[in-house]
């Protein structure tokens, strides 16, 4: 027993025995035609929350299955109590109705062909309506802290991420999994640099390897495919050359910090899967933009985003709370409504890596029981569809 | 080599003995300043002369970096120097570059 091991937070268990933090009803878009609808929705029932987003139609292979994991995961997400979900035809709607409907929880399903905007949009609002009161009945209850699951990606990093709020992340994840939580770090393209620690971080070498040839397909079959110059405007971003961060190298040196000095990644998963293995920390596959990683990873089922920034990236999601980390001083002063965990003492040497750690800790916890983090108070929402190719 | 005592804020700091740049992690600083600079790995710290007037979060040669030097950090190889900076200078993409893409 650690002194992390009685650490109880008040949660919302769903119906199949997962835990949210948040008790959304959401109203989701199968593909962008449908966004008008769900926003007419939302806007009648107050206490729902539309989720448009720019994508669902003809899709296909690979990306279109990325597409219906990441829209059924977010509906399937224990954050979100109940979904109403419209596309434009019944078919793709019923797929994506029924893949969230796996989870117990109640899903209506709308289709706009053949009825239009108003009729759909008055069928959906009873539905939601009836949803509101329901799931505003709904009561937290005691949950151990082996019932969390917890993403990181950073953003807009600079010098001090690598310094001060990743290796924050990384105490918390090493004292956290050993707890039974489930992790969540990805970023394929920002391993670029560290991938021969990275590879080495696998909990065995069958892991690693299927790790390295993932990232091994990303640089051949994107970056190297696409590139026309030599990526030095994209990666390190302009805000992480400001920050300054030089190379790809020193960016994803500082990145890997997220995952510790002990903790060890179980198995791999494709953008918006869901881990299978059990608890432990998993890799995956995404994009390194902030609202594309944060949106996948919450579609793969984690309830609560720690994100440590430099230059202060002010990223939010619509179901999962963000929790910002900043090291750098001249951020804490000049975007402190942003900052939920301030550790600039790191750099002053005021605070050491475990103290620090320890109160990221305090604030997932809080977060957890209730409390809005900066990015749910300022109302970001970000919800960004990773696209793989054209579409047909 | 001593630790810094409680009232004094270090200027830079290095990941790694190793290393050959470090990171300013104040705002203002001006070149002459004479830094007080800790390596984290183990708090021991040495003192250093700023060379330029470097913005917090950028780095600093620890000692004169020639062109197609390997800078180091974390231990690491962060990419490769392009033209030569003296201990104390200013470290970014002017004169460092990526190996990679």
């Amino acid at each position: 027993m650690s002194k992390y091991s009685n650490i109880t937070f008040k949660g919302f268990r769903r119906e199949n025995g997962r835990v949210g933090v948040r008790n959304h009803i959401i109203i989701l878009p199968v593909d962008d035609i449908s966004n008008a609808a769900c926003e007419a929705v939302a806007n009648n029932v107050k206490g729902t929350m539309a989720i448009p987003h720019a994508y669902g139609r003809l899709q296909f292979g690979e990306d279109l299955e990325t597409h219906f994991r990441t829209i059924i995961g977010t509906g399937a997400n224990p954050n979100v109590a109940a979904v109403v979900v419209i596309g434009i035809e019944p078919g793709w709607t019923k797929r994506i109705a029924d893949g969230i409907r796996q989870t117990g929880k109640p899903v209506a399903e709308f289709s706009i062909e053949q009825k239009g905007d108003f009729e759909t949009i008055r069928a959906a609002s009873w539905a939601a309506k009836d949803f509101v009161h329901w799931a505003t009945e709904l009561e937290r209850e005691e949950c151990s802290v082996n019932e969390l699951w917890v993403s990181t990606k950073c953003g807009e990093s600079d010098t001090t991420t690598g310094l001060g709020s990743c290796p924050t992340v990384g105490n918390m994840y090493d004292k956290l999994l050993p707890e039974g939580i489930t992790g969540f770090f990805g970023e394929t393209s920002e391993i670029t640099g560290a991938e021969h620690i990275c590879q080495k971080r696998a909990i065995n070498e069958e892991v690693g390897a299927r790790w390295y040839k993932m990232w091994k397909a990303y640089q051949d079959e994107v970056i190297f495919a696409h590139q026309t110059d030599d990526l030095s405007d994209s990666q390190p971003t302009k805000g992480n050359i400001e920050g300054g961060l030089t190379t790809i190298e020193e960016k994803a040196l500082g990145n890997l910090e997220k995952i510790g000095r002990t903790s060890q990644y179980i198995d791999i998963l494709e953008p918006a899967e869901m881990p299978n293995s059990g608890a432990g920390l998993y890799f995956m596959d995404s994009s390194s933009a902030a609202a594309e990683c944060v949106t996948l990873m919450a579609a793969g089922g984690a309830v609560i985003h720690t994100f440590p920034t430099g230059q202060g990236n002010v990223v939010g999601n619509p179901i999962v709370p963000v929790i910002k980390i900043t090291a750098n001083p001249r951020t804490v002063r000049t975007m402190a409504e942003h900052v939920d965990v301030d550790v600039s003492g790191i750099l002053r040497r005021e605070q050491t890596i475990d103290e620090a750690g320890d109160a990221l800790i305090d604030m997932i916890r809080r977060t957890a029981n209730g409390r809005n983090t900066a990015a749910e108070a300022l109302g970001h929402r970000e919800f960004s569809m990773t696209k793989l190719y054209r579409s047909a | 080599m001593s630790n810094p005592t409680p009232n004094e804020i270090p200027h830079l700091l290095v990941h790694e003995e190793a290393d050959n740049v470090g990171v300013v992690v104040v705002e203002g600083l001006t070149a002459g300043t004479d830094m007080l600079c800790c390596i984290t790995h183990d708090n021991s710290t040495f003192r250093l002369t700023a060379g330029a007037d470097v913005p917090i979060g950028h780095k600093i040669a620890l000692k004169d970096l020639k062109d197609g030097d390997t800078a180091t950090k974390y231990g690491e190889d962060i990419g490769k120097i392009i033209a030569d900076i003296p201990k104390g200078g200013h470290v970014h993409t002017h004169n460092c570059k990526t190996k990679r893409w």
